[in-house]
């Protein structure tokens, strides 16, 4: 059942262009999109009761079941989370978009199919079980968040954007590939819930550190961690629903949901707790303080972005430490971290997203977002402002929103490190405190920048492309619903964590399961204490510093620019691209000749060289059957043929020898009683000597080439060395017999498959996969040859 | 490629016939005798290049209106679709099964998914095989 949810979205993706192109005339396509993820987030409501009893629910769809690799699908407390986040910010985005997105000017399916795809990848990973599944569907967000990034293809800042992020999550998605790979070696299986079984074995293990630091690099390039948080600010180019959807409520926070999966696993290790809390912490301190200085409102949120997730990894990271301590009063203290985490995740997604959608109505409605042109809209957009005040104050950390709650657990979380006394955290455990400390200032500080500079103050017309005024309503809905949240969850937070909060803290610090989450209540008043004159000093420092800001702005401009890791990563990119560039003119002479000497030599080098390493020869001759005269003729045709081919002085008669060498081998499949071979090979031949023949007529004059003597020593040596390796290949191979006979197996094709003709049941059931993949490349260089001929690279501008 | 020989137009038009019903019976004879998607497809493809070579690329667009393209595409997506067909049977990718059927003049016959499998297979072949050999032809 869950599995089909998360297949949905890609069936619904195939559907997109049909519906585009029968219904866009009269209605908007995205109304026929929204549908779907309403109907998924419905139906996962009924796995609420079920999570909340602290239950757990798999089920599976066989996929390559001989190596273990199934699609399972796992709900519990956090995938549910996670997916619930996943359709409910996600319908509410379509809804948004379909005001946002102009019928007439943009290309609607496109932008739908990419962001079925993504959907469906994004289900796809926070509910599969199986880590090459994950793997798959990890990867694939990051392709489809590309072509998201990349939607306005036209604009060159699209495109290098598209290619940044794609180009730091995929290398993070391959390490983390390495690294689940280590971790089913050392653990044997495939399930995460069943290496979480044995978490208790692996820290032993010489292979879990490198793994545990590849997974981490996946979660961290994911999550926009410091510092592959690069990626995110350029990320902004694509449209703002999308920013509003990947790169603030979900895709981005894939990383935080394999962190989270991985605690029980992971957690309780001295690494894994540094290193994700300094990363983390790092992360929150470098994106409010960046975020500070930005003139434009969607990269304000972008930096911002970095800077939460860095809070939520922080948390997980400081929290981690209560599977060290099992189930108990002393891990109770980190635990509260772990919650802290999980509702500030929720928290982020209500006002984040109502943020983006904003800043995007914003842009609409005036045309600008640059704050330096902005100001004074508040009488003009009064709903936009207050969602905007709304929104911004509780990532303030201000009540009466929800993101007080979570920030005054996030300092209890903090505070209470400080006081620990393991993995050497107390020497160093001050840090977090103050570190989080001087970020929250700043996060209040941006937070009143994208308030106050945008809304009051003297508005500025003639600054704006566009007459400001509140847009549609249809557009003020979602950014509202979510705002209502924000609210809704401060007043009635314990309703939440009951639900969601709970069942999510138990997936991940498994002790807790029997006592049924932390049992503490959360609460607006915690009564008078450090978390709350932290606030207090926040509310301050940071209202004295949002009065000062232009007279310390100028720090950021100390900074020197070459050394932003911004620009490491342009220099870095130019590099390598001259590097290969340089190397590919090396080798890429333009003549066939050497290509194909770099492919014969390098058949020599690993098959002749690894006959030789393994002493693989072996000839038996004794079991050969005798040549017979039919036989004998034939390997002397084809003898002859190819020398005729090789010294014909006309090409003509090259082609010829050739076609009649392919026509000999297939008699002598017939000799050797393979009609399906020889049938194959006649009309392959027939067809590759018309293609010949073709291409001949286009081929200029044939020519001798005159060249020097030590070239065709060269020559000799590989086409001699390739030929001596063929055949001691073909004879060692028939001389040995390392595995069973498969012949048995092809003796059941009729009962297995119903199938009197072997070769056929092997084609087409036995090995189908192979056919199929062969079939797949067989199509691609069709429409490669065709590309390359027909299509013309100047006919690109008359569109 | 234009055609200009009269011989040569006379023997197609009977060659061709005879290609293509033997290369339709190499099709379905595969489950049980020497034929099968692959072969059966490249056979249709040869015909096919046959008569573009012999009666001309505009002559024969007009018989037979498709884009070979499009034929590659639809027959990878039914050998893939086979595949994700199976699962909704409830058994791994790709599985094949077979049945009989009595037909009222061919008497019991049998049924297998491999069929549509190899279809896909046929279809890739003459699609991919006619557009490289069209696309070469036709360049100037």
């Amino acid at each position: 059942m869950i599995n089909l949810m998360i297949l949905l979205p890609f069936f619904f993706a195939v559907l997109i262009p049909f519906l585009y192109s029968m219904f866009n005339k009269k209605l908007h396509i995205g109304w026929f999109v929204l549908f779907l993820p309403v109907i998924i987030f419905i139906s996962l409501l009924q796995y609420i009761p079920i999570t909340t009893t602290g239950n757990t629910l798999t089920s599976e769809f066989k996929w390559l079941p001989s190596f273990g690799i199934n699609f399972t699908a796992y709900v519990d407390g956090l995938s549910l989370l996670f997916g619930m986040l996943i359709t409910g910010v996600g319908s509410l985005v379509i809804l948004y978009s379909i005001f946002y997105m102009s019928r007439a000017r943009e290309e609607l399916h496109n932008f739908y199919v990419y962001l079925m795809l993504f959907m469906g990848a994004m289900l796809g990973v926070v509910f599969s079980d199986n880590v090459v599944v994950l793997y798959v569907f990890w990867e694939l967000t990051s392709i489809s968040s590309f072509l998201l990034i990349a939607y306005w293809y036209q604009r060159k800042k699209s495109r290098e954007g598209a290619r940044k992020s794609m180009l730091i999550t995929i290398f993070g998605g391959l390490s983390m590939l390495a690294g689940l790979l280590l971790l089913s070696i050392i653990t044997d299986t495939y399930s995460i819930r069943e290496m979480i079984f044995q978490a208790k074995l692996l820290p032993e293990n010489v292979l879990f550190l490198p793994a545990m630091i590849l997974i981490l690099l996946g979660a961290f390039t994911k999550s926009a961690q410091f510092p592959f948080s690069l990626w995110l600010p350029d990320a902004m180019e694509a449209p703002t629903p999308i920013s509003a959807y990947l790169h603030s409520a979900t895709m981005v926070k894939a990383g935080i949901y394999l962190v989270a999966r991985l605690t029980p696993l992971f957690g309780g290790d001295a690494v894994w707790f540094w290193t994700v809390s300094l990363v983390g912490i790092v992360t929150l301190l470098y994106g409010s303080w960046n975020a500070v200085r930005q003139k434009d409102l969607k990269a304000l949120l972008a930096y911002s972005t970095i800077s939460q997730l860095g809070l939520i990894m922080s948390l997980l990271g400081l929290g981690s430490a209560a599977i060290y301590f099992g189930y108990g009063d002393e891990s109770k203290v980190y635990a509260i971290a772990i919650m802290a985490a999980v509702f500030h995740l929720v928290n982020h997604s209500t006002f984040k997203g109502s943020l983006f959608m904003v800043v995007g109505i914003i842009d609409h409605e005036t045309g600008t977002r640059n704050l330096q042109r902005l100001g004074g809209l508040m009488s003009l957009m009064p709903i936009s402002f207050t969602i905007t005040m709304i929104g911004s104050f509780s990532m303030a950390g201000l009540p009466p929103f929800n993101g007080f709650l979570s920030k005054e657990m996030f300092f209890t979380g903090v505070v209470n490190a400080s006081g620990m006394d393991i993995f050497g955290m107390e020497k160093f455990g001050m840090i977090f405190p103050v570190v989080a400390w001087i970020a929250s200032i700043l996060t209040f500080v941006y937070c009143m920048i994208m308030v106050f500079k945008t809304f009051t103050g003297e508005h500025k017309p003639e600054m704006l492309s566009k007459a400001a005024h509140e847009p549609p309503v249809g557009m003020l809905i979602p950014p509202a619903i979510l705002a209502m949240f924000v609210v809704l969850i401060f007043f009635f937070p314990n309703i939440l964590a009951k639900y969601i909060l709970d069942p999510a803290l138990i997936s991940i610090l498994p002790d807790y399961e029997a006592a049924g989450g932390l049992g503490k209540e959360i609460s607006a008043w915690h009564g008078f204490n450090t978390e709350l004159l932290m606030t207090i000093g926040v509310v301050l420092v940071g209202l004295l510093l949002y009065k000062l800001l232009p007279k310390w702005i100028r720090v950021f401009s100390w900074y020197p620019q070459s050394l932003t890791f911004n620009n490491i990563y342009n220099e870095s990119l130019l590099l390598m691209e001259s590097i290969s560039a340089y190397a590919t003119k090396k080798y890429m002479t333009g003549y066939t000749r050497d290509y194909l000497v770099y492919i014969f030599a390098f058949f020599i080098f690993i098959v002749g060289g690894s006959l030789w390493l393994f002493n693989g020869f072996a000839f038996d001759m004794s079991k050969d059957s005798p040549v017979s005269i039919y036989e004998a003729v034939m390997v002397i045709g084809m003898v002859v043929t190819a020398l005729i081919a090789l010294f014909s002085q006309y090409r003509l008669t090259s082609i010829i020898a050739v076609g009649a060498l392919g026509y000999l081998v297939s008699i002598l499949f017939v000799i050797f009683q393979a009609p399906d071979l020889a049938l194959t090979q006649l009309v392959v031949e027939t067809v590759t000597v018309a293609l010949f023949l073709l291409c001949f007529y286009h081929l200029p004059e044939f020519r001798k080439e005159v060249s020097k003597v030590r070239f065709k020593f060269t020559n000799m040596l590989i086409s001699v060395g390739v030929g001596l390796t063929v055949t001691l290949l073909a004879l060692s191979a028939n001389g040995t017999r390392l595995f069973e006979t498969i012949s048995g197996y092809f003796e059941d094709s009729y009962t297995l498959a119903g199938a009197k003709n072997i070769v056929n049941a092997t084609l087409v059931d036995f090995r189908g996969l192979d056919t199929m993949v062969e079939v797949a490349v067989l199509c691609i260089a069709g429409l490669a040859v065709f590309t390359l001929i027909k299509v013309n690279v100047t006919g690109r501008d008359k569109k | 490629m234009k055609p200009n020989d009269i011989l040569l137009t006379a023997v197609t038009k009977v060659a061709v016939l005879i290609i293509l019903t033997f290369s339709i019976d190499l099709f379905f004879s595969g489950h049980h005798n020497p034929g099968g998607g692959f072969i059966g497809g490249l056979g249709i493809a040869s015909a096919l290049v046959l008569m573009y070579l012999t009666l001309g690329t505009e002559a024969v667009n007009k018989i037979i209106p498709v884009d070979f393209k499009t034929v590659a595409a639809i027959g990878v997506l039914i050998a893939i679709l086979t595949g994700v067909g199976s699962f909704l049977f409830g058994v791994p990718f790709l599985s094949q099964t077979y049945g009989y059927v009595d037909f009222p003049i061919l008497g019991k016959t049998e049924l297998a998914t491999a069929l549509i499998f190899d279809t896909g297979v046929a279809l890739a072949v003459i699609g991919s095989a006619v557009t490289i050999i069209l696309s070469i032809s036709e360049d100037r």
